[in-house]
């Protein structure tokens, strides 16, 4: 029972870990560099979430419609401001950067959000027991959003045409760019796209925990494992990823300590590394 | 503050100043000069605090070592055990591309700072390990400053031997084109792997000094913001490949830190208290101004003269062109 009721939640920790990991493997994918922001991307779109729901006593679906806004926009400006720059000297300066990134947009959410913990809604919700599994009104929120917005992604990646050349630039850059991909418009809408997804993902974050200005630079590195894992550059081995690391971070604690649940994310991200480096999905070669 | 006041603060500043010279030089060897991506500093620095803490401090029933050996045990210590940490990840890992092994060296740093929390018995736990003794349980404060100074010494001249070696001459050819490297017979995991265990060590042994400066070390004192990003602002503000570029950036970039928190204090009330918020976010802007304005930094890297040829010759050479 024990191993079921942690199957559940490492189902609801893969959820919030595949959104995030989508966004960080098609940064990679298109634009070719570990984007070490954004799990403080992610905190910022959880935040503005707050701002909503505490100051207009927005409902939490609601309030996450301007996250999403701030988010994308905010990733786009960063990538104006810093990233599009630095692109043309060296890709590996990119990682520096993205790095001050992290901790300038933590600075910026302790500054005007203040260090404390925080939560969406105070009280206590009832869980449901089904067949002796606790399931929180909380976490269904967020199988739920989640399934959602990979149907979204899924619609967008398959049937739009800038979907199709994010992913076109994600397989081949070279041959997308002599095939005549807009090659500037798709760094673009990655930025959107993936900023949105951030927002959602820190958004469902806050939902299942609390919000504290280091949430999201916590939780950066499952979300990169769960990217490798997935294949990089691969939006569905993203999903899959996500979820396998978030059950695994999940049943490690039947054999280990649950303080250790970081480094069964990082042992996974290593073996990958070594032993299968493209992923599960046959992301793109090193 | 009185002249007392300065004086004593002034020591505190090159000593602390002079312990991240260490490690810009260390990330100097492993970035600058090999290429090899590190953002675990925090974590080698730990590795030898906690290791040269345990060897040379006084026994405690509530952790494990505390030997009370001298200093040089502890820095020994620190050395071998940050080495050694950096020889498993990595050869695990150092064949990868610059972004998964940033990724894996921030992660063993992370997972270092959690075994350090969670092994109480060994590492005192959150608690940390108070009562590490200054060098010769001496009380004066510039016998610390000192030692610091003479690893800043030795360690440039090494580094700086490093660099003009044909050890040095293989790992910038790695790093300026590793296909080249490894066409010309390198074996270039190899040298990346040494570079990136001999940068570590260094690490640690800055990790010793530290705890013997400061005395007491907790996991709090290893977060990345301290750790990794400030060396690596220095390094870049000073110039990376650039030795003397790396010691001055570090100087600079420690000043403008130390007197931000002066700055910070002017702030009103409810931001006087995110000073330190304030001060990383001033301090990411700066890093990013240099990369984009000036990403060669203050002392760009100069490569080393061509062997083979001595001056002599080549003013002969020049001479006959002209």
């Amino acid at each position: 029972m024990e191993f079921l009721q942690l199957t559940y939640n490492g189902l609801v920790l893969g959820s919030i870990l595949a959104l995030g990991a989508i966004g960080v493997t098609m940064i990679f994918g298109v634009l070719r560099f570990a984007h070490f922001a954004h799990g403080d991307l992610m905190t910022v779109g959880a935040y503005v979430a707050l701002t909503f729901v505490h100051w207009l006593a927005w409902p939490i679906w609601l309030a996450a419609l301007p996250a999403i806004a701030v988010t994308s926009i905010l990733a786009v400006v960063l990538d104006q401001l810093f990233y599009r720059r630095l692109r043309r000297v060296a890709p590996v300066i990119l990682l520096i950067s993205s790095f001050a990134t992290a901790l300038m947009l933590r600075a910026l959410v302790q500054i005007i959000w203040g260090p404390d913990n925080q939560v969406y809604a105070t009280g206590i919700s009832i869980p449901y027991r089904i067949a002796g599994l606790v399931i929180t009104p909380d976490s269904l929120k967020v199988l739920g959003a989640t399934a959602l917005m990979v149907v979204v992604v899924h619609l967008f990646l398959a049937h739009t045409k800038m979907g199709k050349s994010m992913r076109a630039m994600s397989d081949n850059v070279d041959l997308a760019r002599i095939s005549g991909v807009p090659v500037k418009r798709v760094i673009f809408w990655t930025w959107v796209f993936a900023g949105a997804l951030t927002a959602v993902a820190g958004i469902l974050l806050g939902v299942d925990t609390r919000l504290i200005p280091t949430m999201g630079w916590n939780i950066l590195l499952p979300i990169f494992a769960a990217a490798i894992l997935g294949g990089v550059g691969r939006p569905y081995g993203a999903v899959l990823g996500g979820l396998i690391i978030g059950l695994a971070m999940n049943y490690s604690v039947l054999f280990m300590p649950s303080a250790y649940k970081l480094a069964v994310a990082f042992i996974i991200m290593i073996a990958v590394l070594i032993l299968r480096p493209q992923g599960l999905l046959k992301g793109i070669s090193l | 503050m009185n002249y007392l006041g300065f004086y004593h603060y002034g020591i505190y500043f090159l000593t602390t100043a002079g312990i991240f010279g260490v490690m810009a030089l260390a990330l100097n060897i492993q970035w600058g000069l090999s290429g090899v991506f590190n953002l675990g500093i925090a974590g080698f620095f730990a590795v030898g605090a906690y290791a040269s803490a345990l060897m040379t401090g006084a026994p405690d029933p509530e952790h494990w070592g505390g030997f009370a050996l001298p200093l040089i045990v502890g820095i020994v210590a620190a050395m071998l055990t940050s080495g050694l940490v950096a020889f498993v990840i990595g050869a695990a890992t150092i064949r990868l591309r610059s972004d998964y092994l940033a990724i894996a060296t921030l992660g063993i740093a992370e997972i270092i700072r959690l075994v350090i929390k969670n092994e109480g018995e060994i590492t005192g736990g959150v608690r940390g390990l108070t009562g590490i003794p200054s060098p010769f349980n001496s009380d004066n404060q510039l016998v610390m400053l000192a030692i610091v100074l003479i690893a800043v010494v030795v360690l440039y001249w090494l580094a700086d031997r490093a660099r003009i070696s044909p050890w040095g001459r293989v790992l910038r050819g790695i790093r300026e084109n590793e296909d080249a490297a490894m066409a010309a017979g390198k074996y270039v995991t190899r040298f990346r792997l040494e570079a990136f265990v001999v940068g570590a060590a260094f690490m640690g042994l800055a990790g010793a000094l530290y705890a013997s400066f400061i005395g007491f070390i907790s996991p709090e004192a290893f977060k990345p913001v301290y750790g990794t990003f400030l060396i690596w602002v220095m390094l870049i503000a000073g110039g990376s490949g650039n030795n003397v570029g790396a010691l001055v950036g570090t100087f600079l970039v420690w000043l403008v830190w130390s007197f931000s928190s002066l700055l910070t204090d002017l702030l009103p009330g409810g931001l006087a208290t995110q000073a330190g918020a304030v001060r990383i976010l001033l301090i990411g802007l700066l890093l990013q101004v240099i990369l984009l304005a000036r990403p060669e930094g203050l002392f760009p890297e100069k490569s080393p003269p061509l062997i083979g040829r001595s001056r002599k010759t080549r003013g002969d050479i020049q001479q006959k062109h002209s």
